[in-house]
């Protein structure tokens, strides 16, 4: 057993209202840079749809993540490493940007420069790769936004597999949701291991995966190689990038961008212990249903004695043990079941985890339109389909997607009773496995879900490793080779210069 | 002039050529890559890239190892220099037909396409321009090699390689009365090496061939400068890790 710390994240999706402010708030800090116009290290989708970039949760087409083959060895499904090699001149399985969206810009100058003229002016939009005026745009970050489009277009979306899927395109028994993703910082991570360059790497401190910029070459196979689609290619520098998890942020305890901006309180950050040497097995679980289980297998009890003698020894500080102790991610993915991976069946242990979402029930059971379960309604009933959950978040497996529903069903029971009956019904608790006490908790962390409940996150200790002493009056967090301020005009090796304004001699 | 271009360019090639490539890799490594614009236009790559990539790996072994084995070895496999010329000639022009094929797919892409125009640089186009240039002329020297095929001329110019590698003052004497084609050949050969490392041909020096001997799959790096210690034997958590999963007994 080899134990390390990983920073998880898990999304409320019953209370995303489809905003948007994380990715706009991570956009404006990460990615409003030439070359990466397109891409959003977060975005949200609405479900049904097909997703950004178009269709990526078809494996059949990108060949993202891992598979079992035939012999039980676990591969990158876009191929071993001498068959990633051999395509590195060009690459099958890379999308291109319009799979993305050609990025674009509106003349917005227009709209004051433009001379007096009969039709009010307006702003047409721009390539922002070629500069050149665009007809008509095709396609952005979030196309089928809300539903948009028609029904034949969005239930592509790969998720109603095994789901009759025909009556949900009538109006009436049409359903909707938000999916906001980030990178997964996996434990498995499949653009690691398709880097051919090893450029990528996850840090053993606190599991966050990165690419080292420097060492990056741009052979691109960690694009197809990630299943979520969530390594970009800038092709204004010609390297990737991804998530950062905000890793200046988090050292530093503070969460992620997209976490602190979330209007809905929906996201939690947290630390997770796990078992390092029982990853591998894990991820090669036979029947991709177990994978979810697996997963679970891989997590340690941080309140366990050995573990936490164990996590000492392994050299996992003190504050980390506690702030696993008190981790909202352990609470929802191990105690009460209700977040999962998702996608499991990519077979990559991602980090970034889901409750599912409640839809609309209470109005329709009242009119006896759906099935009551004794007092509370049969989650099966649900507008959304069970199945088209369980295709996300379980790889197909209903049970406990349902435990979880039923689970968040019983807290609204059980809380409604408390508040509005005055009554504490450990009826209702019992009955999805849980006591009062535990209900309460979780009504306390996920219903109010205070800044401090959703985020317990330790600071990292470079101290430990660092000469703080020695570091003093060095040069910073600079991006470019070093100390050099990066102002001389042109550079030798390519690569392009800022318009920097430095004072220059006066000459007479 | 002859003795300057095929006695003392080398040199200077071979010196941008090194010292370039190790600056830009310590002072510039951010600007270390290949450059690829599959992103923005898959039309023509795939099949261009594939065949230039392909072609020009090819002449580029065929080259090293035609110049630069000494003659006694090959005198020792007892390889006449008509059949290594007759090999040359056969390989080299079938990869350069190939790499020419890709290389003019490429550039057309390049200067065609407005996505791949507008993201160029000036030196991407300048040099598979002259990397073009230097297929053409490659190709060209197969008809001059063609009119005596004794592999005479071909024992020249290896002297003269193995001459400039072994610091031999009089190399240059061996590319005497060559055909002009293989004069220009070797010189644009001389300066696309100068330009080597101001241009994207750098990516080829890291090409990634040790992940195929990178033990694993996954990379992890850490800060830690002493290593864990090590557990005594295995660790059984006290407690089972997680609870059983209920589930509601069907119906």
């Amino acid at each position: 057993m080899r134990i390390r710390a990983q920073i998880g994240m898990v999304l409320n999706l019953d209370k995303c209202i489809g905003c948007h402010t994380c990715s706009v708030t991570c956009k404006n800090v990460w990615t409003s840079r030439d070359g990466v116009e397109y891409a959003w290290f977060n975005n949200v989708e609405t479900k049904p749809g097909t997703g950004y970039p178009t269709d990526w949760e078809n494996q059949k087409r990108w060949n993202g993540g891992w598979e079992r083959t035939k012999s039980g060895k676990l591969q990158p499904k876009q191929g071993a490493k001498w068959r990633i090699l051999a395509n590195i001149f060009a690459n099958p399985d890379l999308p291109e940007i319009d799979d993305y969206y050609e990025p674009f810009d509106f003349d917005y100058d227009h709209l004051k420069s433009a001379p007096e003229m009969e039709a009010f002016p307006t702003a047409r939009p721009r390539s922002k790769i070629t500069g050149q005026r665009m007809e008509k745009i095709e396609k952005g970050p979030n196309w089928d936004e809300i539903l948009g489009g028609e029904f034949s277009k969005r239930s592509q979306d790969y998720n109603f597999e095994g789901v009759q899927k025909q009556i949900y395109g009538e109006y009436e028994n049409t359903f909707m949701m938000y999916l906001p993703r980030l990178c997964e910082h996996c434990l498995n991570p499949a653009c690691a291991a398709s880097c051919p360059s090893g450029a990528i790497y996850k840090r053993e401190e606190d599991g966050i995966v990165l690419i080292d910029q420097e060492k990056c070459r741009g052979w691109r196979m960690c694009v197809s190689g990630c299943p979520y689609k969530k390594v970009y290619y800038n092709w204004s520098t010609g390297k990737s990038e991804k998530c950062t998890l905000c890793y200046p942020r988090i050292e530093s305890g503070n969460p992620t961008v997209c976490s602190e901006t979330c209007v809905g309180r929906i996201r939690y950050i947290g630390v997770m212990l796990y078992d390092a040497d029982k990853i591998e097995e894990a991820a090669n679980a036979a029947a991709t249903t177990d994978l979810y289980d697996a997963q679970l297998g891989v997590f340690l009890d941080p309140n366990d004695p050995v573990i936490i003698e164990t996590a000492r020894a392994d050299g996992i500080p003190e504050d980390w043990i506690k702030a696993a102790q008190q981790s909202p991610i352990w609470k929802m993915a191990m105690e009460w079941k209700v977040a999962f991976p998702l996608h499991p069946e990519y077979r990559t242990l991602p980090m970034v985890w889901y409750i599912p979402p409640l839809s609309p029930i209470q109005n329709a059971a009242e009119a006896g339109a759906i099935g009551m379960d004794g007092a509370m309604p049969d989650v099966r009933n649900l507008r959304i389909p069970l199945k088209y959950l369980a295709n996300m978040l379980t790889a197909g497996d209903e049970a406990p997607v349902a435990q979880a529903l039923e689970r968040m069903l019983a807290m609204r029971a059980y809380m409604r009773a408390k508040t509005i009956d005055g009554v504490i019904d450990e009826g209702i608790a019992a009955r999805v496995g849980l006591s009062g006490r535990v209900i309460e908790d979780m009504y306390k962390i996920m219903a109010l879900a205070d800044y401090e409940d959703r985020f317990v996150i330790p600071t990292t200790h470079r101290e430990q490793v660092e000469e703080a002493y020695d570091l003093r009056g060095g040069c910073g967090f600079t991006d470019g080779n070093g100390c050099s301020t990066g102002i001389s005009k042109g550079s030798l090796f390519g690569g392009s210069k800022k318009p920097l304004r430095m004072p220059e001699e006066i000459r007479k | 002039m002859h003795n300057f271009i095929f006695g003392i360019y080398p040199y200077i090639a071979l010196a941008v050529l090194l010292v370039g490539s190790v600056a830009r890799y310590e002072r510039d490594p951010f600007t270390w890559k290949s450059s690829s614009s599959q992103l923005l236009r898959r039309r023509q790559l795939i099949l261009g890239s594939v065949l230039f990539h392909v072609g020009v790996l090819v002449i580029f072994f065929g080259h090293f190892f035609g110049l630069l084995t000494p003659l006694w070895l090959i005198e020792l496999f007892g390889i006449s220099h008509g059949a290594k010329q007759v090999l040359a000639v056969a390989v080299g022009g079938v990869a350069g037909i190939m790499a020419l094929t890709g290389g003019i797919i490429l550039i057309q892409r390049r200067l065609a396409d407005p996505r791949i125009r507008a993201t160029s640089s000036t030196m991407d186009i300048v040099i598979l321009s002259l990397l073009l240039a230097q297929l053409a002329l490659g190709l060209l020297t197969i008809l001059v090699s063609l009119q005596h095929l004794d592999g005479e001329e071909m024992v020249r110019f290896m002297h003269w390689a193995q001459g400039i590698f072994t610091f031999d003052p009089n190399a240059a004497r061996y590319t005497e009365g060559a055909s002009i084609i293989f004069q220009l050949h070797i010189f644009l050969g001389l300066t696309i090496f100068v330009l080597f490392p101001f241009s994207r041909l750098v990516h080829m020096l890291s090409a990634p061939v040790r992940y195929l001997w990178r033990p694993g799959y996954q990379i992890v790096r850490s800060r830690r400068t002493e290593a864990l210690p090590q557990h005594a034997g295995p660790v059984t958590p006290s407690r089972a890790g997680r609870a059983p999963l209920t589930r509601k007994p069907a119906e």
